[in-house]
């Protein structure tokens, strides 16, 4: 087992704890604990990135997901009411349900996974490039896909400064 | 001994001896860093002194230097001695946990503030060559957006402290971090782009060569600059953006129930990131470690220890006068008010910013 393999399972199993604390902390149901949990989810994440050379992914992973949104989840999360979520207790119906429907995506990720092929595994890792070949390849063969994605993010912020609008004329 | 020394270099093999120098490196860089740290409060203090008309900290003497004649005394006059008395009080005293906070964020939210503005440093190119060694840690190529990743976390460590302390200003204080951080990055974040467009490059040290060659950025994009130290101002929470702990009207904001190391590790960590912002803005507008003449444009070669040296030098003193900027505008100005501060981040600042970039580009893409 080289040195990379065992990085790539360190991070592996430090990202699917931290992501199994997300939803189901034993110690405590506070959501600002939640929240860091899922930053610290990010950060692991970002880490397999770099273990696959995507350096700019990683960069991007932890400048846009653990520095801007999640800090904005934390910041709605400290403005609400958290008394009444921390007694609020587990649901049996919704724990079930929750249960069932990961058990239906991960059967369905172990059948992909048995039934294709195992050509590519041995194969040089194809993330790797540079930050300029990405942002020609997103500009030139991905230009669709990219614009309506932008259109559907000002679609996105146009409808929150108009939801938050108090009087709409 | 030192055949024997030489052969268990060689064994160490390329990993190995990769591994060494960058613990050398590391542990250098802390130790540099830690005291600058200790003697940027100590030229606060000084330098506040003397635009407020006042003597500043002259008492701290040490039993046999301070004895010396002349020198003793005008170095106890200096204040030198004062950051080892402050350190050694952080130490010793007492480490005081109020009964209502949180007490796992109350203990972790010091770290996290202190350790991303250390992890910034690691990609800052310092030098050039010492030996064959180059003089930053880690050569990453994209360098700048790992910093501002690491940046970006930082925030953490005020939420985090003002959620743990459980009281209403430390909460104030806070919130209203969160919102200034990610505001002003943003602004940070686009201000850099002209750069990028004029190098093509996202390494730090790719971009110092650059300016080696093609003159200082500064010249390039006057308006990057001001942007970026502006917000630089704003991220790292100096007067006139020290609204999280604005002692007026919020106590002391986040740090309002830390007592001893706990604060000291708040301090320590706004002077650090102080010291991370002076250097990115000498790497990326003011040349980094060369200067236009007597030759020091070029990187050292192996057997020019003291060009290396110089380079150090250079760039230490290009972040010192930038360090010394910051101390200065803090003791000028007023702070402004909070709806003064959203307004000049989001209405001023990032169309500017934006404008900015689109006639770099326009300007590039008539000369190509």
């Amino acid at each position: 087992m080289q040195t990379q393999d065992i990085f790539f399972y360190v991070f592996a199993l430090l990202t699917v704890i931290c992501a199994v604390m997300v939803v189901a902390n034993p110690l405590s149901r506070n959501p600002v604990t939640s929240a860091m949990f899922l930053v610290l989810t990010i950060v692991c994440m970002a880490g397999l990135f770099v273990l696959l050379h995507a350096f700019f992914l990683a960069a991007v992973q932890i400048l846009v997901y653990a520095g801007a949104v999640m800090v904005l989840f934390l910041f709605v999360i400290m403005l609400l009411d958290l008394k009444e979520e921390e007694r609020r207790k587990v649901k049996i119906v919704g724990a079930g349900l929750g249960t069932i429907s990961v058990g239906a995506v991960a059967f369905l990720l172990f059948r992909i996974i048995l039934t294709s092929s195992k050509g590519a595994a041995n194969a040089a890792p194809q993330l790797e490039g540079s930050t300029s070949s990405l942002g020609t390849l997103l500009f030139s063969k991905y230009v669709l896909p990219f614009e309506i994605l932008s259109l559907l993010l000002l679609v996105a912020m146009v409808g929150v400064i108009l939801l938050s609008k108090k009087d709409l004329k | 001994m030192i055949s024997a020394l030489t052969n268990l270099y060689d064994g160490l093999g390329p990993v190995g001896q990769f591994a060494l120098w960058s613990f050398v490196k590391i542990a250098a860089l802390f130790g540099a860093v830690m005291t600058f740290v200790a003697y940027s409060v100590l030229a606060e203090r000084k330098i506040s002194a003397f635009i407020q008309d006042r003597v500043g900290p002259n008492r701290v003497a040490l039993p046999l230097i301070g004895s010396i004649p002349i020198i003793g005394p005008f170095l106890t006059n200096l204040g030198v001695w004062q950051p080892l008395a402050d350190g050694v009080k952080s130490f010793l005293k007492e480490d005081f946990t109020p009964s209502y906070v949180r007490k796992a964020y109350f203990w972790i939210a010091p770290a996290i503030t202190f350790i991303p503005a250390f992890l910034v440093l690691a990609v800052i190119p310092f030098g050039s060559f010492l030996g064959e060694q180059k003089m930053v840690i880690a050569d990453l190529n994209v360098g700048i957006l790992f910093t501002f990743g690491i940046i970006s976390l930082g925030v953490y460590g005020i939420v985090l402290a003002g959620y743990a302390s459980n009281s209403k200003y430390p909460f104030l204080g806070g919130i209203r971090s969160s919102a200034q951080m990610i505001s002003y990055e943003i602004s940070m974040g686009l201000a850099v782009i002209p750069v990028f467009l004029i190098v093509g490059k996202l390494n730090l040290g790719e971009i110092i060569l650059h300016q080696a060659q093609h003159g200082w950025l500064i010249f390039y994009a006057p308006i990057s600059f001001v942007i970026f130290i502006v917000s630089a101002f704003a991220e790292t929470n100096r007067l006139p953006f020290d609204l999280p702990e604005s002692e007026t009207e919020l106590v002391a904001g986040y740090n309002t129930e830390y007592s001893s190391m706990k604060f000291a590790l708040f301090f320590m960590g706004e002077y650090t990131n102080m010291i991370a912002a002076s250097a990115m803005m000498v790497v990326l507008f003011f040349g980094g470690w060369t200067l236009p003449f007597g030759g020091l444009d070029q990187p050292a070669q192996p057997a020019e220890w003291l060009r290396g040296l110089a380079h150090i030098g250079i760039f230490v003193a290009k972040m010192l006068v930038f360090m010394v900027i910051f101390i200065w505008i803090r003791w000028m100005l007023p702070r402004f008010r909070y709806d003064q501060l959203m307004d000049l981040g989001w209405r001023r600042f990032l169309p500017l910013a934006l404008i900015n970039i689109l006639i770099t580009a326009v300007v590039l893409w008539l000369r190509s």
